[in-house]
């Protein structure tokens, strides 16, 4: 690395570089290019700067989604760096800026991403130290740090006074020790959002709200059916409008202008004909397409037990939106994604250029859920852009994000398995078809089993969705393990106490049914106690539910939720708090009443008007318990909390009826 | 086509130049650049999209710009005039009532209408009074906390 680009980039100070190699062979960061526009080496995981305003800036290549990774990786600079606050400026998500990362996937932001930043801001503090020594001519034991300040005795400076008319890069490995969770000091309390005031005042810019000078609106014409080619397009109607420039090329069809309700009228006026397409199933015969479509063949065994998985949408309030602008040879684009250096490949793919001359910018964005991973209004715009030749804006609308985006996938799943009399399971089968591997492994103790996932052909296009399969493995599985129980007349918590042989897991068990009053439920007309359990993505969690099911119409009205939650040593228990009760809430939606119809290759339920999620009115009491095992790493929270709930009400609504209801949504 | 030419926004008459069958909403962001009214489903199913006419909280996605001419429109951005937070914006951050912060100008909006209308709601009032709003990150309980801190407070619509 040539050090003075290093510092031409960032202007002088202090750098500190992670060289996380292991990190950059897991993810082929070394293969993807550094950040700084390309100063920092390639095995770099993150960087820490602090600059002689005395600004401490961190480079990460993840990104803030809602879940409020911003504010945890703050809080890990903070831990080992005694500065305020506001002095502390985290850029993520810029694959020109920030180190490569693999994605802000998979809950590992803070059991990979977190632990880096304190190292590189444990080093910092050092480095602050050893300059404050050799000014002064004083020992390293004689200075103390607090506050943005290093002193001894009556001499005191800023970070950014130490940091002035420096050029000192210090790069270390990736495995410092850290302190324990015992002796943190601002980590495990409850920062608030970083970002809050910009948020409630609306000055916050989401990639929806980005706007470049002399930027057009485009808008694209899907097909009528997924698939289907175009075979003729008459575009004269529209190329007439004022301002209307019509983009053609192959079966890509696009219309930019400077008022965005324009685009939506050119697109109206576009006559195309296209080639239909016949749609395979639709989502009552899904499930058996599935099965008929298993790589390999379907399971062998009769007499198992089906449960099915509806598709889901993930809905992020913020659909997705994309800013393009080309110069040059060079595409800049600000866009909301999950993978911004997998934007970036898309990019560079679709456009045939190298990496380099693109450039993804992630603001902090309106939600994800896992639905934001791939660059679809990303390179849409970026192809707009380029045949205009001006800044193009492509904003989805809500029916093409609940239509063009990918989906949770469905699937089938199917079970049997026996238990003694004693209520010890003796024999597990599980098969689940095309929804995923994720939590497929019972966490029991069983001395018998067999557990597959048979990938199938998906007549949607899908993808990654919060917990992935674990909300349907965990959906099949804890409701079979009730209708286990029922068959050797043993209490729910009794007989999973009596299978569970991971501690971790037998203490959320525990600690949810307390909270809950579990034992010392009262039976009533129409109202029923379930309760489910499991772990997934290192993080432990238990659930129990109290429903309310109308004798007439067979409504369910969820009442009342206790949940307890294990994720290693809190890092934030507010924001941890918050992402647990904001599962169960979105949780709700795929447990009762979400589900994706289609038929020949077409979305029924496009619009929010004809796809219900969880409102007010459908929040019941909830009450989460927080395990902090501060003996144990922090694992991430993003996904895990939502596992638990629609097992957790399916088993309430047998209780309550004695009606297994064996499909999600529940409600359908 | 009928053009309309000023807004009264945020206490300012705003100049414009544009078709009367424009929406409130796509008029606020695109031509006066008030972006904290949210699109989320352009068919008044979210409410991301709230500001307040003539103090009622109004989905801008539904309404023709020309409907509005003359009224008095509060934005988000109009909420915090010298800086000073309104009390439910004050009370949002105090809880934390947010993760990814996409629906909470129009929820912050929907609070401060509900509270102008019934200034002391119980809990079956606010969710009846926000139960068009959507946060599908389903930080409703916290919402909810932040609302009934800030009942009482009063504040200015």
């Amino acid at each position: 690395m040539k050090r003075r680009d290093f510092f031409a980039v960032l202007g002088g100070g202090i750098v500190v570089l992670l060289d996380d190699e292991i990190y950059a062979q897991e993810t082929g960061g070394a293969r993807r290019g550094g950040g700084a526009a390309g100063a920092v080496p390639l095995e770099i995981g993150a960087w820490l700067h602090i600059g002689e305003t005395g600004v401490v800036s961190v480079y990460t290549g993840k990104v803030e989604v809602g879940q409020n990774a911003r504010t945890s990786l703050t809080q890990a600079v903070l831990e080992e760096l005694d500065a305020p606050p506001e002095s502390v400026r985290l850029v993520m998500g810029d694959t020109e800026l920030t180190p490569y990362d693999m994605g802000t996937v998979g809950s590992m932001t803070t059991p990979r991403m977190w632990p880096q930043i304190r190292r590189a801001a444990a080093a910092a503090r050092e480095m602050l130290l050893d300059l404050a020594a050799r000014n002064w001519s004083v020992d390293r034991a004689a200075l103390a740090i607090a506050g943005g300040r290093v002193s001894a005795g009556d001499r005191s400076a800023s970070f950014g006074e130490l940091a002035r008319g420096e050029k000192w890069t210090r790069t270390i490995p990736a495995n410092v020790p850290l302190t324990a969770a015992a002796e943190w000091k601002v980590a495990g309390k409850s920062l608030p959002k970083v970002t809050g005031r910009a948020i409630v005042t609306g000055a916050h810019k989401y990639s929806w709200d980005l706007k470049r000078p002399g930027m057009l609106y485009a808008k694209v014409l899907y097909p009528p059916q997924f698939g289907a080619t175009l075979l003729s397009l008459d575009a004269s109607a529209a190329e007439a409008m004022p301002g209307v420039k019509v983009v053609h090329e192959g079966n890509f069809v696009a219309v930019a202008a400077p008022e965005a309700e324009t685009t939506a009228k050119a697109v109206a006026a576009l006559k195309a004909q296209w080639k239909p397409v016949t749609a395979e199933a639709d989502h009552h015969s899904v499930y058996q397409y599935f099965k008929q479509t298993a790589q390999g063949g379907a399971a062998a065994a009769d007499n198992l037990t089906p449960y099915t998985i509806a598709y889901i949408a993930h809905v992020p309030l913020e659909p997705r939106a994309a800013l393009a602008e080309w110069e040059g040879g060079k595409v800049t684009v600000w866009t909301g994604t999950q993978r911004p250096f997998g934007v970036r490949g898309e990019l560079a793919q679709a456009f045939g250029i190298p990496e380099a001359q693109a450039r993804v910018i992630v603001p902090d964005t309106g939600s994800g859920y896992g639905g934001k991973h791939n660059g679809d209004a990303a390179i849409e715009a970026a192809r707009i852009a380029k045949a205009v030749g001006k800044p193009v804006k492509r904003n989805w609308t809500r029916e093409e994000e609940m239509t063009w985006a990918y989906f949770r996938p469905g699937g089938l799943i199917e079970v049997s398995g026996k238990a003694a009399p004693d209520g010890a399971i003796t024999e597990w089968e599980f098969h689940n078809y095309n929804s995923g591997g994720s939590a497929l492994q019972s966490p029991y103790n069983i001395a018998k089993k067999k557990e597959q996932f048979h990938p199938s052909k998906s007549p949607l296009r899908q993808g990654s969705y919060r917990g992935l399969a674990a909300t349907a493995n965990h959906f099949a599985r804890e409701s079979y393990m009730d209708e286990l129980a029922e068959s050797v007349k043993l209490d729910p918590l009794e007989f999973r106490l009596k299978n569970v042989k991971d501690e971790r897991l037998r203490d959320v068990i525990v600690a949810a049914a307390d909270k809950f009053g579990w034992k010392a439920r009262q039976k009533a007309a129409g109202r029923g106690f379930g309760m489910a359990a499991g772990f997934e993505k290192g993080s432990y969690v238990a659930t129990c539910a109290e429903v309310a099911v109308d004798p007439n119409t067979g409504a369910v009205k969820v009442l009342r939720v206790a949940q307890a939650f294990e994720c290693g040593a809190v890092v934030n228990p507010g924001h941890l708090r918050n992402q647990v009760e904001g599962a169960i809430m979105m949780g709700l939606g795929g447990a009762l009443f979400e589900e994706i119809q289609f038929g020949e290759g077409r979305i029924s339920t496009n619009r929010l008007a004809k796809y219900r999620v969880p409102r007010f009115a459908d929040m019941p009491a909830i009450e989460s318990v927080l395990l902090d095992r501060k003996d144990l790493v922090p694992a991430g929270a993003g996904e895990t909390p939502i596992v638990g709930i629609a097992p957790a009400i399916g088993n309430a609504i047998f209780d309550a009826t004695g009606k297994r209801i064996r499909r999600l949504p529940l409600m359908a | 086509m009928a053009r309309v030419t000023e807004l009264l926004v945020n206490g300012a008459r705003r100049r414009i130049d544009v078709d009367s069958d424009r929406t409130l909403l796509s008029v606020l962001r695109d031509d006066l650049d008030l972006t904290g009214a949210k699109l989320g489903c352009d068919e008044g199913q979210c409410a991301a999209c709230t500001v307040l006419v003539e103090g009622v909280a109004t989905k801008s996605c539904l309404t023709k710009v020309s409907a509005v001419e003359g009224k008095r429109i509060v934005t988000i951005e109009g909420l915090a005039p010298e800086g000073k937070l309104h009390p439910v914006q004050q009370a949002f951050l105090d809880a934390d009532a947010m993760q990814c912060g996409y629906c909470v100008p129009g929820m912050i909006l929907g609070a401060v209408a509900l509270l102008a209308r019934n200034p002391n709601p119980s809990d079956a009032e606010i969710v009846s009074g926000m139960n068009g709003h959507i946060c599908r990150c389903g930080t409703y309980p916290r919402v909810m906390r932040a609302i009934r801190a800030a009942a009482g407070k009063g504040g200015r619509p």
